[in-house]
C-alpha cells in the first residue's frame, strides 16, 4: 500500500482492480485546514482519465505492474505468441490488446511490455518496421511532393496512405505507433 | 530548482517595496526569534523540532506579545518553518510578511493590504497587471466575497454544512480556491467560527469568525484575523487545539508562557494578517513554482 503521502506525478497506484497513473499531481493545503492531495490519473488499460483528491490518512493501492522486453515468436492461429529472452517463457496476447499493431510484428523482434498482474496491458514495438510496398498505383515520374497520399499495401494486407512518388516493390519505413507512412528506404 | 540572479534582483525590488510600504505607514520592523519554546497548536501545521524547542510556524505570537507590551504597527519579514508541506505553492521553509495594527478591524486591514498588493505589483510590473499562467489579473481591483456566499455559489452548498460533515476542506480546494481571485484580489471573508484559529467571533454574527484569506487567480495568498485578546477563551482553544493533535500523534508543545502573560496583561484591539512572501513573489514574477522565486 502506498500512503498519500508517496502520492507523485508518474506513479502507478491501484483503484477496485484496476491500475492507474497519476499524470499531474498537486499537494494542497487550504488556508489552516488539513493537507490535501490532488491527482489527475488515466487509466493504464481504457485510457480514461479521472480525477481523485487524497486525504493524508488514505491508503492507497499498490498495482503489481511489471515492465520487461519479450521477443515476437509467432501466431499460434488465434493468439500471436512472445517469449522472454532470459527465461524463454511464452505469452501468449490476443489481437484485440494488439489491434493494428498484429500487421506490424516481425518474427525475433524485442517488443516492451507493461504486465499488470501478469497479463500484458501495453506493447510497445519496435518505432519503425520496413516493409515492401507490394500494390500501389503507378507513380507519377518527378512527382516528389509528398502532401499528396494514395493507398498502398504490404505483404500482409495492411492498407495505409503513402506519397505519389512510391511504386510497388519500393521499401517504405512505418511508423508503428500511428501505422502511417515514414519514409522511403530504397526504390525497387 | 532555484531562483536565478536576475529573479533574485526583482525578488530584492519587492522586499524594498513591501519595506518601504509599511515605513511610510510608521510600522517598525521586528525581527523575532526564529527558534521558540512553543509554537500556536493548529489542528494541521506541524512544527520542525530544533534543539529541545522548535523552528516557527510563524512569527504570530511573539509579534501579539509585543503589542501587549504597547507596539502599534509592526511586521516582520523571515523564514518560517512548517513540517511536511512540499509542492508547487509549498516549503518545508518560506518566507512570511507578518503584520499587526492595533486600533484597525479586519476589515481595514485587508483594505490595507490590497493597497500593499497593488503597490507591490507596480514597482515588478509598471502597472497593476500581473500575468500568471496564462492569467491576466488586475492588482487594483479587490472584492470580497463571505466564505458562506463562495460556497453556496461555488460548491452549491452552505458552508456551514460543509463544515459540519467534514467536506468543508476538500470543496475549497476543489470548488472554491480555483474560482477565487480570477480578475483581481479577492477576500474570502467570515470563516464558520470553527475555523476561527486565533481570530475573534463576530460580535453581532458569532456564527463566523473575523478572518479572510486573500486570494489571487485561485492562489491563497495570506490570512488574517481580527484578533482573539479574551485568555480565557484563547486558551480553551489552544487546549482543544493541543487535544486534536495528541490525537493525530503530531507534536506536543510547553504552554506558550510568554503568549498567556501578553493576553493576560491585555492585548489591545487589533488586526494581524500573515503573507506568504514567496506566492506574493511567484505570482508577480510571473513564476510556475515557488522554487524558482526563492533558494
Amino acid at each position: 500500500m502506498y500512503n498519500a503521502s508517496d502520492l507523485k506525478k508518474g506513479l502507478k497506484i491501484e483503484i477496485d482492480g484496476a491500475p492507474w497513473v497519476i499524470t499531474e499531481f498537486e499537494f494542497c493545503k487550504p488556508g489552516k485546514g488539513t493537507a490535501l492531495y490532488r491527482c489527475r490519473m488515466k487509466n493504464m488499460i481504457t485510457g480514461i482519465g479521472m480525477e481523485k483528491t487524497y486525504r493524508p490518512t488514505d491508503k492507497i493501492g499498490e498495482p503489481k505492474i511489471e515492465e520487461k522486453e519479450m521477443y515476437y515468436s509467432y501466431f499460434d492461429g488465434s493468439h500471436y505468441i512472445f517469449s522472454d529472452p532470459n527465461t524463454y517463457e511464452e505469452v501468449s496476447v490476443a489481437p484485440e490488446v494488439l489491434g493494428k499493431r498484429t500487421y506490424f510484428l516481425q518474427e525475433n523482434s524485442l517488443c516492451n511490455f507493461v504486465l499488470y498482474n501478469d497479463e500484458p496491458i501495453d506493447i510497445t514495438l519496435p518505432t519503425f518496421i520496413e516493409k515492401e510496398i507490394v500494390e500501389t498505383e503507378p507513380g507519377a515520374r518527378g512527382d516528389t511532393a509528398t502532401n499528396v497520399m494514395k493507398p498502398a499495401k504490404i505483404d500482409n494486407g495492411y492498407e495505409f496512405q503513402v506519397p505519389l512518388f512510391i511504386n510497388q516493390g519500393d521499401v517504405v519505413r512505418i511508423d508503428t505507433r500511428t501505422g502511417e507512412y515514414a519514409e522511403r528506404v530504397s526504390k525497387a | 530548482m532555484s531562483a536565478d540572479i536576475e529573479t533574485l534582483r526583482r525578488r530584492s525590488e519587492l522586499l524594498r517595496a513591501a519595506r518601504n510600504f509599511f515605513y511610510r505607514q510608521q510600522f517598525i520592523e521586528i525581527e523575532s526569534p526564529v527558534r521558540i519554546p512553543a509554537n500556536a497548536p493548529e489542528e494541521y501545521i506541524e512544527a520542525i523540532p530544533a534543539g529541545g524547542e522548535f523552528l516557527r510556524t510563524s512569527p504570530e505570537l511573539a509579534l501579539k506579545v509585543l503589542l501587549s507590551r504597547g507596539a502599534e504597527r509592526i511586521f516582520e519579514i523571515g523564514s518560517a518553518f512548517r513540517a511536511g508541506e512540499f509542492g508547487s505553492r509549498h516549503r518545508e521553509e518560506f518566507t512570511i510578511l507578518e503584520y499587526y495594527a492595533v486600533g484597525w478591524d479586519y476589515r481595514r486591514l485587508a483594505r490595507f493590504t490590497a493597497r500593499l498588493a497593488a503597490q507591490l505589483a507596480r514597482r515588478v510590473t509598471g502597472g497593476c497587471e500581473v500575468l500568471w499562467r496564462g492569467r491576466k489579473l488586475d492588482f487594483s481591483r479587490s472584492e470580497f466575497i463571505t466564505v458562506d456566499e463562495a460556497y453556496r455559489r461555488y460548491a452549491g452548498v452552505s458552508a456551514f454544512d460543509a463544515d459540519a460533515d467534514g467536506s468543508f476542506d476538500e470543496l475549497m480546494v476543489t470548488k472554491v480556491e480555483p474560482q477565487l481571485g480570477g480578475e483581481g484580489l479577492t477576500f474570502l471573508i467570515d470563516y464558520p467560527a470553527s475555523r476561527a484559529s486565533l481570530s475573534r467571533r463576530r460580535a453581532d454574527d458569532p456564527r463566523v469568525a473575523e478572518r479572510w484569506e486573500l486570494y489571487a487567480a485561485g492562489v491563497e495568498l495570506g490570512n488574517a484575523f481580527g484578533e482573539l485578546t479574551d485568555p480565557v477563551e484563547q486558551r480553551e482553544r489552544f487546549r482543544a487545539a493541543a487535544e486534536f493533535r495528541a490525537g493525530q500523534g503530531m507534536l506536543a508543545y510547553p504552554e506558550a508562557e510568554e503568549f498567556f502573560a501578553a493576553l493576560e496583561r491585555g492585548i489591545p484591539d487589533s488586526s494581524g494578517c500573515a503573507l506568504g512572501f514567496d506566492r506574493l513573489a511567484m505570482l508577480l514574477l510571473g513564476a510556475d513554482d515557488i522554487g524558482a522565486v526563492r533558494l
